[in-house]
């Protein structure tokens, strides 16, 4: 199946993220033609119509995300693009600030002058050395060439935005958290509500858009909501990045159309598994959605509803396949150390906890477990999910929870042999072509 | 110690970009680190200066964000992916291959101050791993020989060109 490519419509020739390059194919033309005729309500309902909903995780509706905005305040609003990427397993907003910087711009002019933005920041990860570099020049080019800075043909909204770098935490890829670290302070996350459309950057309305969602908003406003909304499915419209990893034969970023077939993606587009092996589990939307067995995505297809039906969930879109021979203990072992090591310590569920899950888990791949450490595990998610500031304590018990059920006799052969079937290891089967 | 001419031109316009200077910490703090590798308490003390903040507000700032530091590391800081995708592709064998020629363990650092060993959580290139961040550059697709090449052109002061993700094809 050929999809129709909104946010990879661009050959990748090294030249792809110049503002020559953005402009050779149509670029800032939306701002140039469309804006002049459509008031600031218009641009909000197209997104509205368009049924986008958010990709950098949680997938709420952006359109009606922005009509939270309370209508008679006079405080300024503030636009956030969520760029901090920290999700295991992803790396598809990364294509975007690196490739097509232009197109999340003119996306985040059009979100700013729906929303009546009076500034709006991009916050890119630290550890995005490069990402961070193209779009600081791309924003640069923008302001010298007009499109910031200056008010918007046809209106006198003026747009501005400022690039600014993280230093590694990801939680502070949470919003409340995000909000924190750009008033300069550690990015422990806030309690909600008050949710951030009503009091969020400097205790103003804002909106937090991810990278993926922001850049999608040209297109839509360019072809008109409807239009959008004839991609994917009725109630996953559009297009999606998944960027995919692991043990497949070509690993990468693919934009796929909401509603295509999972066993389609994986054995087309992600090349199948490496060296023919078989398939023994799938991570589908990041590292905190839980896995699923071959069985449960044999009738998936990738959509917010059909991968909640097979009991996980679409996430960031980070599909992680994992292929028969790795030790599932092991992994859940990397992806408990991972929270604990994230956890920002505000709330003893979660602090404590997420260290509980990783020792416990360690000690069972070591041949150190018990029996009833399978149980303590499941007791210990019990008491962190939902008893937390933010969701990344839901986070780490949903891989906990669905490892522990999905490959229980591979945790209890640990126990019982005293030791990994695998001796430890990953097995390394990779060999390039 | 105090800001160059051209930081401070840097932060006046800084200053116009945000609300309220607070905001300023991160940004000045890695102005401050890419100057000096690492952010002194005298440092600490200068940036909070800077933006009339109490000193304590800065210093949680450089101790909660994992990638600012307090102390002098190696001139190159070799921070090497653990986390899912990478394990599953090798990371580990990479690790133990620099342990092995740099000759120390994760966390230090080697006597000539030219390298120190980390291991990080993932890094947003797992579709191109095991891979290691060096300075603001990413080396993906890393084995054992590759990671050895490019720790001897590190120390021979061969610079490395950063470019989009490659992504690989697999047999
Ligand atoms: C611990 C944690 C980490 C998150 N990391 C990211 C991230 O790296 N990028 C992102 O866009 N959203 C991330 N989110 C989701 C954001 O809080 C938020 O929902 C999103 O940026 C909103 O944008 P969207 O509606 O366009 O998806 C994270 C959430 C949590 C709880
Ligand atoms: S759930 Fe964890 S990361 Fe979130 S606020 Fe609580 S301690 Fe911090
Ligand atoms: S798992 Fe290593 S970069 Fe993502």
């Amino acid at each position: 199946m050929s999809h129709k490519k909104i946010l990879l419509n661009f050959e990748r020739n090294g030249t792809s993220h110049t503002l020559d390059s953005y402009l050779k194919r149509g670029g800032y033309q939306t701002l140039a033609e469309k804006i002049p005729a459509l008031s600031p309500t218009e641009v909000m309902e197209e997104v509205k119509k368009s049924g986008i909903r958010g990709r950098g995780g949680a997938g709420f509706p952006a359109g009606i995300k922005w009509s939270f905005l309370p209508k008679d305040s006079d405080k300024p609003v503030y636009l956030i693009c969520n760029g901090d990427e920290g999700e295991p397993g992803t790396f598809k907003d990364r294509v975007i600030m690196e490739e097509n910087p232009h197109m999340l711009i003119e996306g985040m002019i059009l979100a700013c002058y729906a929303i009546n933005a009076k500034h709006a920041y991009i916050y890119i990860r630290g550890e995005y050395g490069f990402a961070l570099e193209r779009v600081r020049a791309a924003v640069k080019e923008a302001y010298d060439a007009g499109y910031l800075g200056k008010p918007l043909k046809g209106t006198n909204y003026v747009p501005e935005i400022t690039v600014h770098k993280g230093a590694g935490a990801y939680v502070v890829g949470d919003e409340t958290g995000l909000m924190n670290s750009i008033e300069g302070k550690k990015g422990q996350t806030r309690n909600k509500p008050p949710f951030p459309a009503i009091e969020g950057l400097y205790k103003c309305p804002t909106i937090i858009n991810n990278v993926e969602t922001l850049a999608s908003v040209p297109w839509i406003i360019a072809n008109g909501g409807e239009a959008y909304h004839k991609i994917g499915t009725e109630k996953s419209s559009g297009t999606k990045l998944l960027s995919v990893s692991g043990h497949v034969r070509k690993p990468g970023v693919y934009e796929v159309e909401l509603g295509y077939s999972f066993m389609d993606f994986l054995n087309n587009e992600a090349g199948g598994i490496i060296g023919g092996r078989k398939l023994k589990a799938v991570i589908p939307g990041g590292s905190s959605t839980p896995v699923l067995l071959p069985e449960d995505i044999k009738d998936m297809t990738i959509d917010y509803e059909s991968i909640a039906a097979a009991g996980s969930s679409l996430g960031s879109g980070a599909v992680i396949v994992i292929a028969e021979g790795t030790c599932m203990v092991k992994l859940l072992e990397v992806l408990t150390h991972f929270y604990h090591h994230e956890s920002c310590g505000q709330c003893t569920p979660c602090r404590e906890g997420t260290g509980w899950l990783h020792q416990v888990v360690k000690r069972i791949e070591e041949g150190k477990g018990k029996m009833e450490d399978l149980d303590l595990l499941t007791s210990i998610t019990k008491h962190i999910a939902f008893h937390t500031v933010c969701p990344l304590g839901d986070a780490a018990c949903g891989p906990v929870d669905s490892f522990v059920e999905k490959f229980r006799e591979e945790f209890e052969e640990h126990i019982k042999q005293g030791g990994c079937p695998y001796g430890g290891k990953f097995v390394r089967f990779q060999e390039k072509v | 110690m105090d800001f160059t001419d051209a930081e401070k031109k840097e932060i006046a316009y800084l200053r116009t970009r945000y609300p309220d200077p607070r905001s300023l910490t991160l940004p000045l703090m890695w102005m401050i680190q890419k100057r000096e590798g690492f952010v002194s308490n005298e440092a600490v003390d200068l940036i909070a200066a800077e933006l009339e903040i109490p000193t304590i507000w800065v210093e949680e700032v450089r101790s909660w964000y994992s990638m600012f530091t307090e102390k002098k590391e190696g001139k190159f800081v070799l921070e090497v992916c653990n986390n899912i995708s990478c394990a599953m592709l090798g990371s580990q064998d990479v690790i133990d291959h620099i342990c092995e020629v740099l000759k120390i363990k994760v966390g230090e650092t080697t006597p000539d101050g030219m390298f120190t060993l980390k291991t990080v959580e993932c890094l947003g290139s797992c579709g191109t791993g095991p891979m290691m961040q060096v300075g603001d550059r990413y080396y993906e697709l890393l084995d054992e020989n590759k990671v050895e090449q490019i720790l001897e052109d590190l120390r021979n002061g061969k610079e490395h060109e950063q470019k989009p993700q490659e992504w690989p094809e697999y047999k």
